[in-house]
């Protein structure tokens, strides 16, 4: 059972990964700003993108792109939903 | 003044059947060609929808009298049906003949099964000649050896406006004088890649489509090829041909907006009708029809119907988008549609807009909801939209 | 043609040092290996890493090749970006099916789906550029590139009076499995060379890959390095005579003999050329021309007509013959016209006629 800064450390590194995030550290990015609209520079693909990846590495589905919208506002609300499925 | 482009002769070959009878009869019906996918080899078969053709790829090459499919791609096969149709030609003639086709999947429907085989036994020995056919010159250059087409030969792909794409290049090449006669669409078979590839973008409607509607989900994919003869005045003349009617204007622009979506206010799309109006010297008030691009996802209808009221304000013309019964067929819509508009204005029709039930709450606008005779079409636009961002409009016209 | 077409400047990612011109020509070595695989510069330089992070190896050999010939000829908007690739972006294509059946049809990436798109790189630079104008993509096996430089042609043509600015190149990239496929399909087939040379090269050409992008205008500018002065394509002529009419029309078109022509840029690729249309074309035709070769240095790939191009282009900017490029033995003081004609697996035929300006 990992803490929830655990499982936002691994996100941060899952989703510099998934969305190849070249020069990006985990540190660089805060956990409690939006992601999106951030000078990350994140669009409607990365969105999928890490819909993917939370369905690869969690087994978690997203269905709609509402509920997609809510759960990465932040790298915390993700792990807050990735905290509560897989508990 | 340019030199006119006329077009004379049309081939078809979609979801509605291998031929323009079976086009127009089932527009006329307004029985679509949407149903669950029953050929296709993939886990959604019997699950989503699609404007899949009902032949197997056997049946295709029996249709076309061809000894053997092993060389063949879906794309090839469906592409020879289509543009045998098209095309009437004596070599014997002194025209300057050539063929641009378009393509967006080309033969992947053959190397993704080779590539499955190599993923399962790490060796690609066996299924080698799958890969041969994987590039988009591949089936032009099957159609073009098919049909004896010896001059200039070439392939477009940009991606679901490729084969308005390749009109508008054999158009210019009439009014440059580099051709006399070109034949000119495109095609693109159902294949387990694009299928997962829209899947994937999570714009595939489960169930189906519903363009320009307000509950709208999302697209169904179709497969096809459409081809279109074009020719000159002059070259009328030497190979007796008779017009069917004219490719008066076209516009292609790019929405330089993102790679998949299209802009809010659809830039790209009022650039490319304004374009092709201007291109064809033509008024807002001469368009009598719009074949819309109409994809039935949230954001391109909302983009296209925003350029569409941008551009035409109080004179929005009668429109439909006929995707609702051939799906969309990729690189082959921009040709399909163009046939269909053709099909359209000789017989003096207008093609409903099926599934429409409520408007869109941004936009107060509607679509053609029922099938019409005895309507006098004389300048019809169509729009094929592409990712990248690609525009492109066309403009046909009756002839004099 | 009536108007003139001018290439006002150019960049090149190769096999070769490429991007560093003057240096390549001038020297005496060329880089060989087996496979041909790009030499690829820093891409930070050339790219936005916010565009960068999504774009796969041929879109980056692409991208910043335009963006480099877009910068040294000072165009911002070009009035059109044509864009051609013989097998478009295979990598990610390759990545989306193996990722299609690993999930069963489950999960795939669609990064990867809208990357493999073929008018990716056109729509990259589009978008890169906010970039409204025509734009279109040419996917025709060895006339990928040279379609897109007939349409700048059209362009330039259609343009009349007014300035025109366009952008035309080609990008293909190799993978390891288009390299399996290609190596158990023994398309080539080694070829003992017809010439003693100085370099072993001639034996076997192997696959390449590569960017070459040009500014094109119909306006010289003080940096014009050549002007495009006819184009052909032809496809699969049925004999050797066809194709030799070919080339005597095409000269004629320009008024031109053979006599005029300073050097022909020839398309072997050591493949099973010999005793074929195009060897018997090159042998009957161009015999006692002084002939280079080009595909022992950027290998045998679709667009590898655009290596062509950029070659000949430098030539005539440098006013040099490299060493490495004669396929007979020649010296030569002054290049006005340089021929190219290229062969892509005997079915695909290109005459270029590039002259100094």
């Amino acid at each position: 059972m990992s803490t929830m800064e655990e499982t936002i450390e691994k996100l941060k590194v899952q989703i510099i990964e998934q969305l190849n995030l070249e020069d990006v550290t985990p540190d660089e990015i805060d956990a409690d700003a939006p992601l999106f609209d951030s000078d990350l520079g994140l669009d409607s693909i990365d969105a999928l993108e890490i819909i993917v990846m939370l369905e690869r590495e969690y087994g978690l589905k997203i269905q709609s792109k509402e509920e997609g919208q809510k759960i990465f506002y932040s790298l915390k609300t993700m792990a807050e939903f990735v905290t509560e499925k897989i508990a | 003044m340019p030199q006119k482009i006329y077009i004379t002769g049309l081939g078809i070959v979609s979801a509605l059947g291998p031929s323009l009878e079976h086009t127009v009869e089932a527009l006329r019906l307004g029985r679509t060609g949407i149903r669950k996918i029953k050929h296709l080899k993939t886990r959604y078969r019997g699950i989503l929808p699609a404007g899949e053709i009902d032949f197997t790829n056997e049946e295709l090459a029996e249709m076309l009298h061809l000894p053997s499919i092993k060389r063949y791609s879906r794309t090839a096969l469906l592409g020879m049906l289509a543009a045998k149709q098209a095309w009437q030609h004596d070599e014997k003639l002194p025209l300057r003949t050539g063929f641009v086709s378009a393509t967006s999947v080309g033969g992947i429907d053959r190397s993704e099964l080779a590539y499955k085989h190599f993923m399962v036994n790490n060796d690609i020995r066996g299924c080698l000649h799958k890969m041969m056919s994987h590039d988009c010159g591949d089936s032009t250059e099957r159609i073009a050896d098919f049909l004896n087409i010896r001059g200039f030969v070439s392939t477009i792909s940009t991606a679901c406006s490729s084969s308005s794409n390749a009109m508008i290049l054999g158009g210019r090449m009439i009014q440059n004088g580099m051709v006399d006669k070109i034949l000119v669409g495109g095609t693109d078979a159902l294949t387990v890649y694009t299928l997962n590839g829209f899947h994937t973008l999570k714009i595939l409607d489960e169930e189906w489509c519903m363009p320009f509607d307000k509950n709208r989900r999302g697209l169904n994919l179709g497969e096809g090829a459409a081809y279109l003869t074009l020719e000159s005045e002059e070259s009328m003349k030497i190979s007796g041909s008779q017009p069917l009617c004219e490719l008066r204007g076209f516009g292609n622009t790019n929405d330089a907006f993102h790679q998949t979506a299209s802009s809010p206010d659809g830039a790209g799309a009022y650039h490319a009708m304004q374009l092709a109006l201007k291109r064809g010297n033509l008024d807002i008030s001469d368009i009598d029809y719009i074949n819309a691009h109409g994809t039935a996802t949230p954001n391109n209808d909302l983009s296209e119907g925003t350029a569409i009221k941008n551009l035409f304000k109080d004179y929005i013309p009668q429109f439909s988008s006929t995707k609702s019964f051939t799906g969309h067929t990729l690189a082959a819509a921009g040709a399909i549609e163009a046939v269909i508009s053709v099909l359209l204005m000789r017989n003096k029709m207008l093609a409903p807009n099926l599934n429409f039930h409520d408007r869109m709450d941004e936009l107060n606008i509607e679509p053609v909801k029922i099938f019409n005779q005895d309507v006098e079409l004389k300048t019809v636009l169509s729009n094929s939209f592409g990712f990248g961002g690609n525009c492109s409009s066309l403009v046909f016209t009756e002839t004099a | 043609m009536n108007n003139q077409v001018y290439i006002n400047a150019l960049a090149c990612i190769s096999p070769q040092d490429t991007l560093n011109a003057e240096q390549f020509l001038q020297s005496s070595e060329f880089v060989s290996g087996s496979p041909m695989r790009s030499i690829e510069p820093t891409y930070k330089e050339h790219i936005d890493r916010r565009y960068l992070r999504r774009m796969g190896r041929m879109v980056r050999m692409g991208v910043a090749a335009a963006t480099k010939a877009l910068a040294d000829a000072d165009i911002k908007n070009p009035d059109a970006i044509l864009v051609g690739t013989g097998m478009g972006c295979l990598e990610d294509t390759e990545k989306f099916l193996r990722a299609i059946y690993e999930s069963d049809e489950n999960i795939a990436s669609p990064n990867q789906f809208i990357q493999s798109t073929h008018n990716n790189v056109a729509a990259q630079i589009a978008l890169m550029l906010g970039c409204y104008n025509y734009n279109f993509t040419y996917v025709h096996r060895g006339f990928s590139f040279e379609s897109a430089m007939l349409d700048a042609i059209l362009h330039v043509q259609e343009a009349g009076e007014n300035k025109t600015d366009i952008l035309v190149g080609a990008c293909d990239e190799l993978t390891d499995m288009y390299l399996e496929v290609t190596s158990k399909l023994n398309i080539w087939k080694s070829k003992v060379p017809r010439h003693s040379l100085k370099y072993n090269m001639g034996i076997k050409s192997e696959q390449g890959e590569g960017a070459a992008f040009f500014a094109v205008s119909n306006q010289r500018s003080q940096n014009t390095i050549a002007s495009l002065d006819a184009l052909r394509m032809v496809y699969k002529p049925q004999s050797s005579a066809r194709l030799t009419d070919e080339i005597d029309h095409f000269l004629a078109r320009q008024s031109l003999t053979l006599d005029d022509i300073d050097l022909v840029l020839l398309g072997y690729d050591g493949g099973g050329q010999k005793g074929d249309v195009y060897d018997e074309v090159v042998n009957s035709v161009f015999d006692g021309k002084n002939q280079a070769v080009y595909k022992h240095l950027c290998g045998e790939y679709k667009t590898a007509g655009a290596f062509a191009t950029w070659l000949s282009c430098e030539m005539i900017r440098q006013q040099h013959v490299p060493e490495f490029v004669k396929w007979n033995a020649f010296e030569i003081d002054t290049i006005r016209r340089v021929l190219i004609f290229n062969n892509y697996n005997s079915a695909n035929f290109v005459l270029s006629l590039l002259s100094h300006v």
